[in-house]
């Protein structure tokens, strides 16, 4: 471990729309945040990375359908099969869904409004960027704001995901219990967000850099800008499970 | 071709207009499913070429076989002889 700053790189696509907040998470929690450019294949020596919330491309064709073909992809994929820390917010986790580097897909949501409010998520397991040291049990209000967050897998693939606990949040009520009314989307299983198999990518449909500054409300993404700070400098582990 | 979602995923576009049938007297309307329909040309040798072609398009892009199924409606050629899918 060093004292460095651990470097957070955040892409921008055409349409990203929350990479400002995302960079200012990652410096309100004392890490350095990179400026990363869809168009460019370079990483820019980053620690870890964010694809960040937005509508890149207009959501033509699928969300995040489109992106996934930007030539930082490229970069990025290397980066997470080299066991690198990659997180994927709101639009990112649709990107890293159909980039396939994330299990699963994100259709519209089941009441077929979008739906923009805080929710409560429990946080299902620690082997993640953005729950290393955190407890399971754990429970983090942050805001979420999306058309398309409704989480589906086939079941087979739904079982084993449960199985081998690919599953990192799911939306719950302020005491971590589950209940219909409080899955905003309808998502299956309430999952707010899941990991891959070697643990180093996590995606999530709720923004936590929306929810660091204590001045504008709940605090529920600072542990995880926290985690994922720490993971940053950790050395790179094909180990992490 | 044709991209629809698979069956049993809600479809909220297919619900919206089913919703809406009612009010317009048609109540006996259920099961609506909206979908998209691809158009492209594909400069390829052949007809064969190009159907494997819009396949492969398909998987990569077009579709995501994680919520979609894709069908190949008609592959046919243009007056010049061009596969036109």
């Amino acid at each position: 471990m060093t004292a460095r700053a651990p470097r957070v790189g955040v892409v921008t696509f055409p349409g990203s729309l929350d990479d400002r907040d995302a960079v200012r998470a990652v410096r309100a929690m004392g890490g350095e945040a990179v400026p990363l450019w869809y168009g460019e294949r370079d990483l820019g020596g980053a620690d870890a990375v964010i694809l960040p919330g937005g509508f890149s491309y207009g959501d033509y064709l699928r969300t995040g359908a489109i992106a996934r073909f930007a030539p930082v992809m490229e970069e990025l994929r290397a980066f997470a099969d080299a066991g690198r820390p990659v997180v994927g917010i709101c639009n990112g986790f649709q990107i890293l869904c159909e980039a396939g580097l994330l299990p699963g897909a994100l259709i519209r949501n089941a009441g077929r409004r979008f739906v923009c409010r805080w929710v409560d998520i429990r946080v299902e397991t620690s082997l993640s960027p953005f729950t290393a040291g955190l407890v399971a049990g754990e429970v983090l209000r942050v805001p979420v704001k999306h058309g398309e967050g409704q989480f589906v897998a086939r079941g087979d693939e739904l079982d084993w995901m449960e199985g081998d606990g690919l599953v990192v949040f799911r939306y719950c009520d302020p005491d971590g219990a589950l209940g219909a009314e409080h899955n905003p989307n309808g998502s299956a299983a309430a999952i707010a967000g899941v990991r891959n198999e070697a643990g180093n990518v996590v995606g999530l449909m709720p923004h936590p850099e929306h929810a660091i500054d204590p001045d504008l409300g709940p605090t529920g993404g600072q542990p995880m800008f926290a985690a994922l700070l720490q993971s940053a400098l950790e050395p790179v582990a094909s180990g992490i499970r | 071709m044709e991209v629809s979602l698979k069956p049993g995923l809600l479809d909220p576009q297919g619900k919206a207009i089913e919703g809406s049938l009612p009010a317009l007297g048609w109540s006996n309307v259920s099961d609506v499913r909206v979908g998209k329909y691809v158009r492209l040309v594909v400069d390829a040798t052949d007809l064969e070429a190009a159907t494997t072609q819009v396949g492969d398009m398909s998987r990569r892009l077009l579709s995501n076989p994680v919520i979609e199924d894709a069908v190949i409606r008609e592959v046919v050629e243009d007056a010049a002889g061009n596969g036109r899918a």
